[in-house]
């Protein structure tokens, strides 16, 4: 029995290495990954950087320039994820379990909030490139589309978490459907909400440099802009400033959060 | 004169509770973050739709337009400028830098998760380990990946280096959280019995915590795959983010991106339905 158990615990974990090893050939060779080379590569980009990925005295003098793209883009982030906030809430009490209306709506809200999460925000801002051309309106719409999708799922378990007996008790009072969702579920999961919406916003930061980069706005395009021109020491000055005030609504956030929680 | 002073006495006695409402919100230091943070961002979302860079777009018009390019991309997807079997590969090439980027991600990550852990390790350490992470996750995908193209070139080497950096940064936070769960009794009674630090960590660390670092690293997976996408497409590493990228800014092909986004979405719903089964296994083995 014993020696059974540890022979099959042997048999499951070397199954799993076995496969676990066959996957990775596949994976190194499907996508012409060069292991050698990605290992080499290492030490040549921190001798790179190192040589040449820091701001000169002359970058700075583009430094007004970047932290105007920078505004720019922290504002596209914030704007998307409040006002993707506000659908999803709508979207979750509707999707949610505890406060649906019915299970028919319910699952429609679900299955809208599924396909937006599922579109990756680069997938749309490729997308809207289309019909809203190289303007801040095509980032934003790609970060609310994303976060619309997200926060509704997040808000949905949040929801269905905190306001399941609650919501049973002011039921059995006669209170109506709108007075116990503005009085009890609202109120009662807004702290998991918020912490979620800020959530949203470091990661529409990172995501607005990207979608910068392919729809040509805000912080992201600018640096493409250096880097393709190899101005790196700009293009450096341009990611310590991303690293900057990503750091910095980080720290606000769990201030924030350690407050609300 | 005696009725009305019967009556004031009865009203004196009704008024009061009625004038003085009970009061259920107070100013807590909570309740003033929350409200403050919820108009900061109201007032910042109303100046960003100021402040918005708009180029002279018809707004109206640019939404009548996005609403019948969904139409033609969903209702009449089609492929044009490569196959069928051609678009499962590509699928696959996407899948497979997600899968090379999660791997090595967890494999480096376990170790600094294990040195990251406060209760593994010293404070000074963990805290050294834990700011150099969350320097690296602060640094978005993209740059990471752009930065290791110079010295790497453009390609799978530089997606797989550099998204590997944030799954490293993002399993590390996870992994290293999930250690210090563990109860702190187990840790003493197998350094009293003259376990090795090795020993304490495959014998008690690494199996308590397994479950959960399966779920997260399958969920790191499912992330990978949507940065996979966007990388193929922003640093030339091929996948279906790169087709998606030629057909939205070359051949400006919006059936096309349909369907390419059915692949997409098909691959990203058949992960998390496989997500959903292994937490369900995991659950039933625990």
């Amino acid at each position: 029995m014993q020696a059974d158990y540890f022979l099959k615990k042997r048999r499951n974990s070397l199954g799993f290495l076995s496969m676990l090893g066959v996957v990775t050939v596949l994976a190194i060779m499907i996508t012409e990954y060069n292991v050698v080379q990605g290992f080499a590569s290492l030490p040549k980009a921190v001798v790179w950087g190192l040589g040449n990925f820091y701001p000169t005295g002359e970058s700075l003098t583009k430094l007004p320039d970047i932290l105007e793209k920078l505004i720019e883009t922290l504002l596209v982030s914030i704007a998307a994820t409040t006002i993707g906030a506000l659908f999803a809430l709508l979207f979750a009490i509707i999707g949610s379990n505890t406060t649906r209306i019915n299970a028919f709506f319910g699952s429609i809200s679900r299955g809208v909030a599924t396909l937006f999460r599922n579109i990756d925000v680069a997938a749309w801002a490729m997308i809207l490139l289309f019909s809203f051309g190289q303007s801040s309106l095509t980032g934003y719409f790609a970060l609310f589309f994303g976060s619309f999708g997200f926060l509704t799922r997040a808000f949905v378990e949040t929801i269905d978490e905190v306001s399941g007996g609650s919501v049973e008790a002011l039921k059995a009072t006669g209170a109506s459907y709108f007075s116990i969702i503005s009085q009890s579920v609202i109120p009662s999961s807004l702290p998991q909400m918020i912490s979620w919406i800020l959530f949203m916003i470091e990661t529409n930061l990172r995501n607005a440099t990207l979608i910068g980069l392919l729809t040509g706005s805000g912080i992201g395009f600018t640096f493409n802009l250096y880097y393709k021109s190899l101005n790196y020491d700009v293009a450096s000055l341009v990611v310590i400033a991303i690293i900057v005030a990503i750091l910095f609504i980080e720290s606000v956030s769990n201030y924030v959060r350690r407050v609300i929680l | 004169m005696e009725v009305k002073e019967q009556v004031t006495p009865t009203n004196q006695l009704l008024k009061p509770p009625l004038q003085k409402q009970i009061r259920i919100k107070t100013w807590t230091k909570s309740t003033v973050v929350i409200r403050s943070t919820l108009v900061i961002l109201a007032v910042l979302t109303v100046y960003a739709f100021f402040s918005f860079d708009y180029k002279d777009i018809d707004f109206g018009e640019a939404v009548i337009a996005t609403v019948s390019n969904l139409k033609a991309m969903f209702v009449r997807p089609h492929l044009e400028h490569f196959t069928f079997s051609h678009a499962l590969y590509q699928v696959f090439i996407t899948l497979g830098l997600a899968f090379l980027t999660t791997l090595f991600g967890a494999i480096i990550a376990v170790f600094l998760g294990l040195l990251a852990a406060e209760n593994l390790t010293n404070k000074r350490v963990s805290t050294v380990i834990k700011g150099v992470v969350a320097f690296i996750r602060a640094v978005p995908t993209v740059l990471w990946v752009l930065i290791f193209a110079v010295a790497a070139g453009l390609g799978s080497v530089a997606a797989v280096i550099g998204m590997t950096f944030h799954s490293v940064s993002y399993l590390v936070k996870a992994y290293s959280e999930s250690f210090e769960e563990l109860d702190n009794g187990v840790i003493e009674a197998l350094q009293a019995s003259g376990a090795s630090w090795w020993q304490i960590i495959f014998q008690a660390v690494i199996p308590s915590s397994l479950t959960y670092m399966i779920s997260w690293t399958f969920l790191r997976f499912e992330i990978n795959f949507a940065v996979a996408i966007a990388m193929g497409a922003a640093a030339g590493a091929g996948g279906i983010g790169f087709d998606m990228f030629m057909a939205s800014s070359f051949y400006l092909d919006i059936r096309e991106i349909g369907a390419i986004t059915y692949f997409i979405l098909a691959i990203a719903i058949l992960l998390e339905v496989v997500a959903i089964q292994f937490k369900k296994k995991l659950k039933v083995n625990e």
